[in-house]
């Protein structure tokens, strides 16, 4: 008599998420509340077949600044994050860095909207500063894996600088630089993004064309975003860094000032909540009380609980669609030409900003929870597939192994789970800030409340907000670790 | 390592680049919140740039903003020095900037209403009254920072209903500007919208929109609305009398293609008096501290 296998902890964790993610789908608001939603998707179709290049006035300018504010921000984020990395043994230096990193960069470009106004700087911070937490964070993770046996053999008496340049630095240089590479992507991505927000990028114009539905300048514009992400690896060129790098420092409107009063006025003044800012004696605990209840009950706690329900949601569905997208590119199930069109497919829907695929999916459907589902979903399927597709590249099956959707079961997924498991919990953290964010387009999710105070020009409400959001999303983090390292997943491939 | 050299020479270049950034020419440069037709913003009110510096006699530049937070910041951190506001706004502008003055307003914005529209679906018609049938219905607002698009449609609703919009609507949702609210509710995406009605008639005359689907319900009372508000530190950056120069200006504006812009078809003087309902209904509905 077999007694019962206990269940794997790898199983036990997939269903209380995936249970978790039915329960948040059951309270979920998912109606399509537009009445004729397909004459509008007919009008976009119709769009993306008949792209206007013309459309768009100053189109050169808007690509411009969307290659420079990703170049100096991404560049800004490297050199800091690389500095950084090396003191990441201080518990200030990683706290500060998760911190940094747990504040999406449009929320840090609404910020940085009100030091800087509309001053280069705010683009290139926005970009530049949570950049720095996450590079910092993966370059440390980086040198503590290399290879520790160069390191043995160098003679005694060698100084530590030496030893880092001469023998930890090359090991880590390569990833370093491969690494940046894939930052310099989402670098081009969150540059796009920043114009929504008001910087001068091809955001601004899509966001323009897209809510007077002219569909033919969208597509333009989603066109030229792709031909450069898909064409950076013709553009970038290390000897070519250094020209492109001073080339957009050149090109930035540096003409318009900010002032230190401003940028103190904000901090000391702005910032502080209301009831206390306006203290005149009187009730400042009773007001602070009520501001406080307001914030928190009204505003705080909805959007966290959206934010929770909408990630948890994503993240599950993103694992379930990953199982749909990764044999796509897999050689082990696919011959090349059907491949290569799975790449395509691929890099398409990753590298739509999941931004603008829930704008598009909103536009067509009315503002319930589904277009930031499906937008999230999508998007992050594309990515964690592509890199377990790439997985299994690596895998060698036996000559006489089964074929079809039975290799699919018996031979290929057991095998990725682990690895797409790990990749699911480093997502999980991102997907939380894409949540967020979605906010500012109408979803009830944190991103509103921040969004409507900074509309209401209420500085204080918005960083009180925006600090609740880090803390969620920092503790999605820390969650997400414990996670990692009891189900001992662990993955080379990093998808921040 | 001539890579990391190379790499700390630019970001020196950069760094210099950045505090250059302080010393600039004096250029008086304005906004005009994008709550419109934001195709070719630029080319529409680079005209009015080039209409302003021959008038000025001083280099003026348009800058764009993507949302009416934005040119409010842009105008108290004084990037911009004059400023294309709608009444709340400007209200919340000059409330930040001491000094600060509504110089211009159109001679539309005197008296300037706000229609609510529903969908055909609703089956209601246009009422003298507020049409208190619309609860329980999805209702979009314009922009969140809008007077005619936010500001007075909440104000008639918390007053008919007593009660946030929040509570009396199924969905409530912000549209982000006008020309969305009234294609929202054409769609059917939600029922009700509150929309500028100079937006309405003017996309009305262009045939865009389809008054079997989408029709107004109810006219909200006049209220003050857009205007021209420029910086109390102006005379003193400028040269004196420089406040005054940018009024006759603009109330000289007569071009039909220039006024088209914005869209009126004058502007006339305006003080910072004629805004204070604006301000006290702001107020009185929690959108101003």
């Amino acid at each position: 008599m077999d007694s019962p296998r206990p269940r794997s902890p790898l199983f036990k964790t997939t269903m209380a998420f995936v249970l978790i993610a039915l329960a948040a789908t059951i309270f979920a608001d998912l109606e399509i509340s537009t009445i004729h939603p397909w004459v509008e998707l007919k009008r976009l179709l119709l769009g993306v077949v008949t792209p206007d290049f013309y459309a768009t006035d100053n189109l050169g300018g808007a690509l411009v600044y969307t290659l420079a504010f990703a170049l100096l921000g991404v560049a800004f984020g490297n050199i800091f994050g690389f500095v950084l990395s090396l003191l990441f043994f201080s518990r200030i230096v990683r706290t500060g860095c998760a911190f940094v990193r747990s504040v999406h960069e449009l929320f840090w470009a609404l910020i940085f909207l009100q030091l800087f106004g509309l001053s280069p700087l705010t683009g290139i911070l926005a970009i530049g500063i949570p950049y720095a937490g996450i590079i910092a964070k993966v370059y440390a993770e980086i040198l503590e894996e290399a290879d520790p046996a160069p390191l043995q053999a160098i003679p005694e008496g060698t100084s530590r600088a030496s030893a880092f340049i001469f023998v930890r630095l090359p090991d880590a240089w390569s990833h370093f630089k491969t690494y940046s590479m894939y930052r310099l992507e989402c670098g081009l991505r969150s540059s796009a993004v920043l114009g929504f927000v008001g910087l001068p990028t091809l955001g601004f114009h899509l966001e323009s064309a897209f809510s007077q539905g002219l569909y033919s300048e969208v597509s333009a514009l989603l066109i030229l975003f792709y031909f450069i992400i898909a064409s950076m690896r013709v553009w970038m060129r290390r000897a070519m860094l250094p020209f492109y790098l001073v080339g957009a420092a050149a090109i930035l409107p540096w003409g318009l000032s900010f002032s230190a009063e401003n940028i103190w006025r904000f901090l000391t003044h702005d910032i502080v909540p209301y009831p206390l800012r306006t203290a005149d004696g009187g009730d400042v605990m009773a007001n602070m009380g009520a501001w406080l209840h307001t914030m928190l009950i009204d505003q705080a706690l909805p959007g966290a609980i959206a934010t929770m329900q909408l990630t948890m949601i994503a993240l599950v569905g993103t694992g379930l669609l990953t199982l749909v997208f990764f044999p796509l590119i897999s050689p082990l199930l696919f011959k090349r030409p059907a491949r290569t069109l799975g790449h395509a497919f691929l890099v398409v829907i990753r590298s739509t900003p999941e931004y603008i695929l829930a704008y598009v999916l909103l536009q067509l459907w009315g503002p319930s929870m589904l277009p930031a589902i499906i937008a999230l979903t999508l998007h992050n399927a594309g990515i964690i597939g592509h890199l377990v597709g790439r997985y299994t590249e690596t895998i060698k099956l036996r000559v006489d192994a089964c074929t079809g959707i039975r290799r699919y079961g018996y031979e290929i997924l057991p095998r990725i789970y682990r690895q797409m498991l790990a990749l699911l919990f480093y997502r999980w953290e991102v997907i939380m800030r894409e949540t967020a964010i979605l906010g500012i387009l109408g979803i009830m999710t944190l991103g509103f409340y921040v969004d409507s105070a900074f509309a209401d020009l209420r500085f204080d409400r918005a960083i009180l907000l925006i600090l609740v959001t880090a803390l969620l999303n920092i503790a999605v983090d820390i969650i997400s670790r414990r996670i990692r390292s009891r189900l001992r997943l662990q993955t080379s491939m990093e998808v921040q | 390592m001539t890579w990391l050299k190379r790499t700390f020479v630019l970001s020196a270049v950069v760094t210099a680049g950045l505090f250059s950034a302080t010393a600039m020419a004096e250029t008086f440069v304005f906004t005009a919140i994008p709550d419109q037709d934001e195709s070719n913003l630029r080319t529409r009110f680079e005209k009015i740039a080039t209409y302003l510096s021959k008038s000025l006699g001083v280099e003026t530049k348009y800058i764009p903003v993507k949302s009416y937070a934005a040119a409010v910041t842009a105008f108290r951190n004084n990037q911009v020095q004059l400023a294309w506001f709608g009444g709340l706004s400007g209200v919340r502008a000059r409330g930040l900037v001491p000094g600060s003055r509504a110089i211009a307003q159109g001679a539309e914005d005197v008296a300037f209403e706000t229609y609510f529209i529903a969908h055909a679906s609703l089956g209601l018609k246009e009422q003298k009254s507020f049409p208190t049938s619309i609860k329980g219905a999805t209702f979009t607002f314009g922009s969140k920072g809008s007077t005619s698009g936010r500001l007075m449609p909440e104000f008639h609703i918390r007053k008919s209903f007593g009660k946030s919009p929040q509570s009396v609507f199924d969905r409530v949702g912000f549209s982000g500007d006008h020309s969305r609210t009234i294609a929202l509710v054409q769609s059917g995406s939600y029922k009700v919208g509150a929309v500028n009605f100079k937006v309405w008639e003017r996309e009305l005359k262009e045939g865009k929109i389809d008054v079997s689907k989408v029709n107004i319900i109810w006219r909200t009372p006049p209220y003050p609305d857009y205007q021209w508000s420029i910086r109390g530190d102006a005379d003193k950056n400028f040269g004196a009398g420089f406040t005054d120069k940018v009024r006759n200006s603009l109330l000289s504006m007569t071009d039909k293609d220039l006024l088209a812009a914005f869209p009126r078809s004058a502007f006339i003087p305006a003080t910072n008096a004629d805004y204070k309902p604006i301000h006290d209904v702001a107020k009185s509905i929690g959108l101003i501290d």
